[in-house]
């Protein structure tokens, strides 16, 4: 009991004095999943838009797949990235394993199915809701799909903070292709499950700590959005 | 908020008139939701169209409007499919109009910039709409928490600030107050009287009788009657617009 103590006051030693070892764990951190939900959202933006416009014979079956995929576990995802990546693998040339490039890979794979499902259903729900009038407008397809992404701003926002929530907080897949080396790869998560295991509670608690405040922030976040979302279309 | 930019003063665009549909032919499970022999909007005035709840009005109106493909038939705007792009002097109130998620000035702006107005150009042209409307107070609200008659408005304005040729209202007075449904009704006679061809779905027969040229009469998905107001409310042709006009339901 006395070690926890001492070991929670460490931790707040740590995040207080902005311990340049946490910081550089977490700015690691915050740079790879930001990566990965930037490049995940190029790609899974268009993705849920196109979904959602367009009727082609198999689109049941790819939203039910992405959709399906939003629930992809990490772990796997990791063990796939490395295959591709190790020295055997497709892109085994280009020497990514164990890098953050290869962390982003893994975490872009896990968020992308996110966005492209949340967007797909946004702005589906949108398109019933607008298409008509839109029309009426006189507007193509693609300023029709722009106008969309605007009335669905607050949503699809949304959509990428849920993202984000995900890979910061995921450990299986980056530990896999990252490999958690000091001062290359370790993130706040492997770098808690490593010193959680090595008895360093302290510099774990004060990651863990960093992670809930980020995970509390991009729900308030989301919570702020709803309101907004709320405000331009009720209030 | 500058997301809609589109080449070509709405000035150069092709007339849309006449209007016309044949053979018409909707369907759903089994039962027949559109069947129209044949039907040209052209000429100048006001049509009203009237009939019992579900008749097909609110249908006609959208097929006519290019919004829904029928199962057989067509209709053409001036001799070609329906093409918004190409005829943007055409303008419509849906139903239930559909609001977009910013100001009531935004909205104007937004159908302005959308027949190609630019931004100085739209925002004159909305003050000026809204100003007749008498909507002005409400400028700067968020037009998703207007009231159900003052979306309509809204919805009216702004279909009305493009400055359609043609333009198909759906029941466009249904929520309004008596003051308002006046206003209303000087706004749609006035782009009547300004050569505005317009057609207007319309439940309130004194309505239809006050702002009608001529009575379309819809039972079942089928015209039954298509005639001059005074003829249609004097001398009826046929024993379903009789009871129509007496008031009795029609099924
Ligand atoms: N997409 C659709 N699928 C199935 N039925 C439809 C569809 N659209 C319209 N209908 C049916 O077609 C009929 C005519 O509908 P419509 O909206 O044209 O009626 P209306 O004459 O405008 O009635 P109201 O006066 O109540 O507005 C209704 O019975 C409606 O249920
Ligand atoms: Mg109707």
């Amino acid at each position: 009991m006395q070690d926890f103590a001492a070991s929670f006051f460490e931790a707040f030693r740590l995040v207080l004095g902005l311990d340049p070892g946490l910081i550089e764990i977490v700015l690691l951190s915050l740079k790879v999943s930001m990566t990965a939900v930037f490049i995940a959202t190029i790609i899974g933006l268009p993705l849920g838009a196109f979904l959602a416009v367009t009727r082609f014979p198999g689109r049941g079956i790819v939203i039910v797949t992405v959709t399906a995929l939003m629930g992809l576990p990490p772990v796997v995802v990791g063990l796939v990235v490395y295959m591709l990546l190790s020295n055997a693998g497709a892109l085994g040339p280009l020497q990514l394993l164990y890098t953050p490039t290869a962390m982003i890979i893994a975490q872009t794979v896990l968020v992308v199915p996110i966005i492209a499902a949340l967007a797909r259903q946004t702005l589906e729900d949108l398109n019933g809701e607008y298409r008509d009038q839109l029309m009426l407008f006189g507007l193509g397809s693609l300023a029709r799909l722009r106008t969309l992404l605007w009335e669905g701003r607050y949503s699809l926002m949304t959509a990428l903070l849920a993202g984000f929530g995900r890979a910061v907080a995921e450990v299986g897949a980056v530990i896999i292709v990252g490999g958690n080396i000091n001062h290359v790869t370790r993130v706040m998560t492997t770098a808690i499950a490593l010193e959680t295991s090595k008895g360093n509670l302290a510099l774990a608690l004060g990651l863990g700590l960093i992670l809930v405040i980020i995970a509390f922030a991009v729900n308030a976040l989301v919570f702020l959005l709803r309101a907004a979302a709320e405000r331009s279309a009720y209030a | 908020m500058h997301e809609v930019v589109r080449s070509g003063p709405q000035a150069a665009a092709k007339p849309i008139l006449p209007v016309s549909a044949e053979r018409l032919f909707v369907r759903r499970k089994g039962r027949v939701l559109l069947d129209i022999e044949a039907l040209t909007i052209g000429g100048r005035g006001t049509t009203v169209l009237v009939g019992p709840n579900g008749a097909g009005k609110s249908l006609l109106l959208n097929v006519l409007a290019g919004l829904r493909a029928p199962d057989s038939g067509r209709v053409l705007w001036n001799g070609e499919p329906p093409n918004r792009q190409r005829y943007c002097r055409f303008g419509m109130v849906l139903q239930r109009p559909v609001l977009l998620r910013r100001s009531v000035r935004a909205n104007v702006e937004f159908a302005l910039r959308a027949v190609g107005s630019s931004a100085e150009q739209a925002r004159a042209q909305a003050h000026r709409a809204l100003e007749a409307a008498g909507l002005l107070a409400l400028a700067n609200a968020s037009a998703r928490v207007l009231s159900g008659g003052e979306m309509q408005r809204l919805a009216l304005t702004r279909a009305l600030a493009a400055g359609p040729d043609l333009l198909f209202l759906d029941e466009p007075t249904s929520s309004l107050d008596p003051a308002s449904m006046q206003t209303i009704e000087a706004m749609v006679r006035n782009a009547s009287e300004d050569g505005m061809r317009i057609v207007l779905i319309a439940h309130d027969l004194a309505q239809a009788r006050r702002l009608g040229d001529e009575i379309i009469f819809m039972h079942r998905g089928k015209i039954v009657e298509h005639a001059p107001t005074d003829r249609f409310f004097g001398a009826p042709a046929t024993p379903e617009a009789q009871a129509f006009i007496a008031g009795k339901i029609l099924i």
